[in-house]
């Protein structure tokens, strides 16, 4: 704050700001990239008048001023360019002059980011470190009643279905009579969950894409990548490579109609269909893409104007009721595809999750469940959705899991995970962890963002400006300026690299356990952890 | 790790036989405990193959109780095999009051059924005796089936079937099961004692279930009343063969393809590769993940031997026609047919699933890449 400013209600010191800018004088070339590269402004150069006071040796000789100007780095106090923490400046300073650090006491910015009345916005997380995935242990270690298996020698076949999967007699029943047997992928565990052509920069989408084809077609590793709801583009639709897609359909139906038309012209079947009811960064909230995204490209895609905000409903606007929702809308998605395609839902964790899932129990299309956590993250949203909506996702997936199991269904309709799997770093863990509470397989989106891209979000509400199209590793951008800071090639070949190393942590977890030729769901008997409450609830050992 | 043996002989044998195997590969075992399961019974049992078997330890008020209750279902004793022991038991081995072995006749009103409406109502009551058992602490109950007797104590093989006097010529058998017992991550609780006993199937295994938990989930919900009591996690390998030959009518030949289904490249190749991938998804929670070998014996007399897929436990075939004996090791069979053509032995596979049919002739080898016969 400069001296002769007013002081007004929302007047803030840079030590009320959430970020403050440690800049070395001593080190600055003054080259000005940082202030250049800052995505929200909040750095700009600054004159800095110092006086120097001369006392001079020989009395009574009078003290004098010197006055000299410098030059620096200023940083923004007003809450609309707010340092963000994203330390692209750190990253592109030669001398390593300047770095955000984080204020060591609670910021006084978020009582004034809501000017105009407007409350405060973005993307990201929850922003909350720790959760209860990071505290389940393994315990179950083979080694003398049954021997270790070698993670690095085994065979091992680490596969789980997306399906209707009929009981063994229903099954065998209409294999004799030749009747309609719901379609079932074999696919791996790991699924890379819905994120838009939109929210997501074209050059994030293909190279996520261009990884997912190579773990399939060269590594014979069947992973799948889900659209989000944002439509697909064409040359995507009309390709064989379509067949690794999961296409997301959600309350504002972006795209669909490119869809549509595009089916006559399908090589092949996409892997399947995901209806998107909710999602777990902000139930209740629908999707939402800020004006700043929706470029000629977005808009062409989504069969929308350009310019212009897109938020989808928060419910499907055309049905009233589970039953229309669960009954039509899977049949009717079914139907397009001629009932060869899985179609299941995508919810919010919720504790009303039980009732959705005992409804989709009695639909014969309906092909699993997906369930996202409140850890999950988004591309835009309320503040307030994010950090307070929702329901954490391993009480819920064990919930729904330990519900299957009592009526028998535990194998029918598979429980796919999403939400905050490896938001410390620990993917393998988290994901084989809700594997065995019960899910079939896991949905990851940040941690896919900030290991193949370089994301720059944290736990910490670092950086999280996806939603206005700035993002400053061009991963959520629509602006050809920013997203061809990524090159899609260097996405894709990360993309592998995290499968296949996850691919090793998830066999060095389930071979001590002796687990190898199908995926440990629901092996509950494995897991520990060291809250006892924790344990009750989710019926899991309580280990000290 | 335990240590099985089963033979098949077209002459009745006695069950010394069994326990001289298991005793000669005793440094396999613990001597904790062990199984007998005898089938195609002789002696005074060769007359009344349709008589329900009733196999157990009672106390002498179980046995009151037992008495009434199946009084008043109208069974009759038709002939009971007295079991003598010791006032003072050796050693390791507990003090019974009764060791049961009693044939029935079935109640009149029980005439007018069909074998298998019999079938399941003495599995249900084996159900409820061993329920009112665990009440009161005075009976096990481990079959009560047509020409089967089981028997199980705690000890050393041998000790108990010395003090039991097994060796005697009226318990003789033509399909015999025992198991010696190495007692590792459960108590010792009888019914956690194999072979393990359905409406027909028994079926031993030596080695650890570490797919128990979500295989049993899945057994306890099929909503079958059998499905129950799992202290050991062997007896979800007696009751996937149930529900393989009862509610999914499948053969034998199928029992691998359930357990261990054939992975990726291997089943495309399969002649029956669509059947067999219907069957690995729907029985997903099936598979088990070893390291195991099961034993089983069918109600058509026949018995076969299966492996894990990769964490292969010992487990050999051998014999001559009319007389064929399983065992966990070559030891065993060694013992009890020493004249054999060891040639001839076999140790089944990954893929294997050895059988010795009712006619006791040969051993019969499924592989898992052989076609399956025909879905009727």
């Amino acid at each position: 704050m400069l001296p002769n400013t007013a002081i007004t209600p929302s007047t803030l010191s840079v030590k009320d700001l959430p970020w403050q800018i440690a800049w070395s004088k001593e080190k600055c070339t003054l080259c000005g990239r940082c202030t250049t590269v800052c995505p929200v402004h909040a750095i700009e150069l600054g004159v800095f008048r110092k006086r120097h006071v001369r006392v001079g040796l020989n009395l009574p000789a009078a003290p004098s001023n010197d006055f000299s100007l410098y030059y620096g780095i200023r940083q923004r106090t007003d809450p609309a360019y707010a340092c963000i923490g994203c330390a692209m400046c750190n990253m592109i300073c030669p001398n390593n002059a300047i770095t955000p650090l984080k204020n060591d006491e609670a910021d006084k910015l978020k009582y004034h980011i809501d000017r105009g009345g407007q409350p405060r916005r973005r993307g990201g997380r929850r922003n909350v470190r720790d959760g209860v995935l990071d505290r389940i242990k393994f315990i179950r270690i083979s080694m003398l009643t049954d021997p270790a298996l070698d993670a690095g020698r085994h065979e091992f076949e680490i596969r789980t279905l997306l399906g209707r999967v009929l009981p063994p007699e229903e099954n065998i029943r209409l294999i004799r009579e030749q009747g309609w047997i719901p379609p079932v992928r074999e696919i791996y565990p790991l699924i890379i969950g819905s994120m838009s052509f939109g929210a997501l920069s074209p050059t994030m989408w293909e190279g996520l894409q261009l990884g997912v084809a190579y773990l399939n077609e060269e590594l014979h590793i069947p992973v799948r990548i889900c659209t989000g709801e944002g439509g697909c583009p064409p040359r995507l639709l009309k390709s064989r490579f379509l067949k690794y897609v999961i296409l997301q359909i959600a309350s504002g139906y972006f795209g669909w109609d490119e869809i549509i038309h595009a089916i006559p012209h399908m090589k092949e079947d996409p892997c399947a269909i995901e209806i998107k009811y909710g999602q777990g960064a902000k139930p209740g909230d629908g999707g939402l893409l800020m004006w700043y995204k929706v470029n000629q490209l977005i808009a062409a895609i989504r069969g929308v104007p350009a310019g212009v905000n897109l938020p989808s409903p928060p419910t499907h606007q055309t049905q009233y009721s589970i039953e229309e929702s669960v009954a039509k809308m899977i049949q009717s998605m079914s139907m397009a595809w001629g009932f060869r395609v899985p179609v299941y839902p995508k919810i919010s964790a919720t504790s009303t999750s039980l009732a959705v899932l005992n409804n989709l129990t009695r639909n014969p299309y309906a092909a699993g469940l997906a369930i996202d956590g409140e850890d999950g993250g988004t591309g835009a949203a309320y503040n307030v959705s994010m950090n307070h909506m929702g329901h954490p996702i391993a009480g819920n997936i064990r919930d729904c899991y330990l519900n299957l199991a009592k009526l028998g269904d535990q194998n029918e309709i598979p429980l796919f995970a999403g939400g905050g799997i490896g938001k410390n770093g620990n993917l393998a863990a988290n994901a084989a962890a809700l594997i065995m509470l019960g899910a079939s397989g896991v949905q990851i989106g940040k941690y896919i963002m900030q290991a193949a891209a370089g994301c720059l979000g944290s736990e910490g509400d670092r950086c999280n400006i996806c939603n206005i199209g700035l993002c400053p590793k061009g991963i959520t951008s629509q602006d050809p300026r920013l997203y061809r800071r990524l090159d899609v090639d260097d996405v894709a070949q990360r993309v592998v690299d995290v499968y296949l190393s996850f691919d090793t942590e998830l066999k060095k977890i389930i071979a001590p356990l002796g687990r190898s030729t199908s995926l440990p769901i629901g092996m509950s008997d494995a897991l520990g952890i060291d809250d006892s409450a924790a344990a009750e609830r989710l019926s899991i050992k309580y280990v000290v | 790790m335990c240590r099985l043996f089963a033979i098949t002989s077209d002459e009745p044998l006695s069950p010394m036989v069994a326990i001289e195997a298991l005793d000669v590969m005793r440094e396999g075992h613990d001597g904790s405990g062990v199984g007998l399961f005898l089938r195609d019974l002789a002696g005074p049992f060769d007359n009344m193959k349709e008589a329900p078997i009733l196999s157990g330890i009672f106390t002498d008020a179980g046995i009151k109780r037992l008495d009434d209750f199946m009084m008043e279902l109208g069974f009759l004793t038709k002939f009971r095999m007295s079991i003598r022991v010791p006032k003072t038991p050796p050693p390791g081995i507990p003090k019974r009051d009764v060791y049961l072995i009693r044939a029935y006749d079935y109640p009149e009103e029980w005439e007018q059924l069909t074998n298998e409406e019999k079938h399941s109502r003495l599995m249900i009551l084996r159900l409820e005796l061993r329920k009112m058992g665990e009440e009161k602490g005075d009976m096990i109950v481990f079959s009560f089936w047509p020409d089967v007797i089981m028997i199980k104590e705690i000890g050393d093989p041998m000790k108990v079937a010395r003090h039991l006097g097994l060796d005697r010529p009226d318990l003789m058998a033509r399909v015999i099961m025992a198991q010696g017992r190495q007692n590792t991550n459960y108590a010792i609780n009888l019914y956690a004692c194999h072979p393990f006993f359905i409406e027909g199937y028994s079926t031993m295994t030596n080695g650890e279930n570490t797919a128990f938990v979500p295989v049993k989930e899945y057994l306890m919900s099929r909503g079958f009343h059998g499905y129950i009591g799992y202290n050991s996690d062997s007896e979800v390998f007696t009751h996937i063969l149930h529900y393989m030959k009862k509610r999914l009518g499948l053969g034998i030949e199928t029992y691998k393809h359930i357990i261990t289904p054939l992975q990726e490249d291997a089943l495309e190749k399969h002649p029956n590769a669509a059947f067999l991938k219907h069957l690995k998804q729907s029985c997903r929670r099936l598979i088990i993940d070893g390291p195991n070998c099961v034993i089983g014996s069918l109600p058509d007399h026949g018995i076969f031997m299966v492996q894990d897929r990769k964490k292969l436990r010992p487990g050999v075939v051998g014999g001559r026609p009319g007389l064929f004996a399983f065992s966990s090791e070559v030891c065993g069979l060694d013992a009890v047919i020493p004249e054999r053509d060891k040639s001839k032995d076999f140790q089944p596979m990954h893929l294997d699933t050895a059988i010795v049919g009712p006619d006791r002739q040969e051993v019969k080898i499924c592989s898992q890449t052989q076609p399956l016969p025909l879905l009727h």
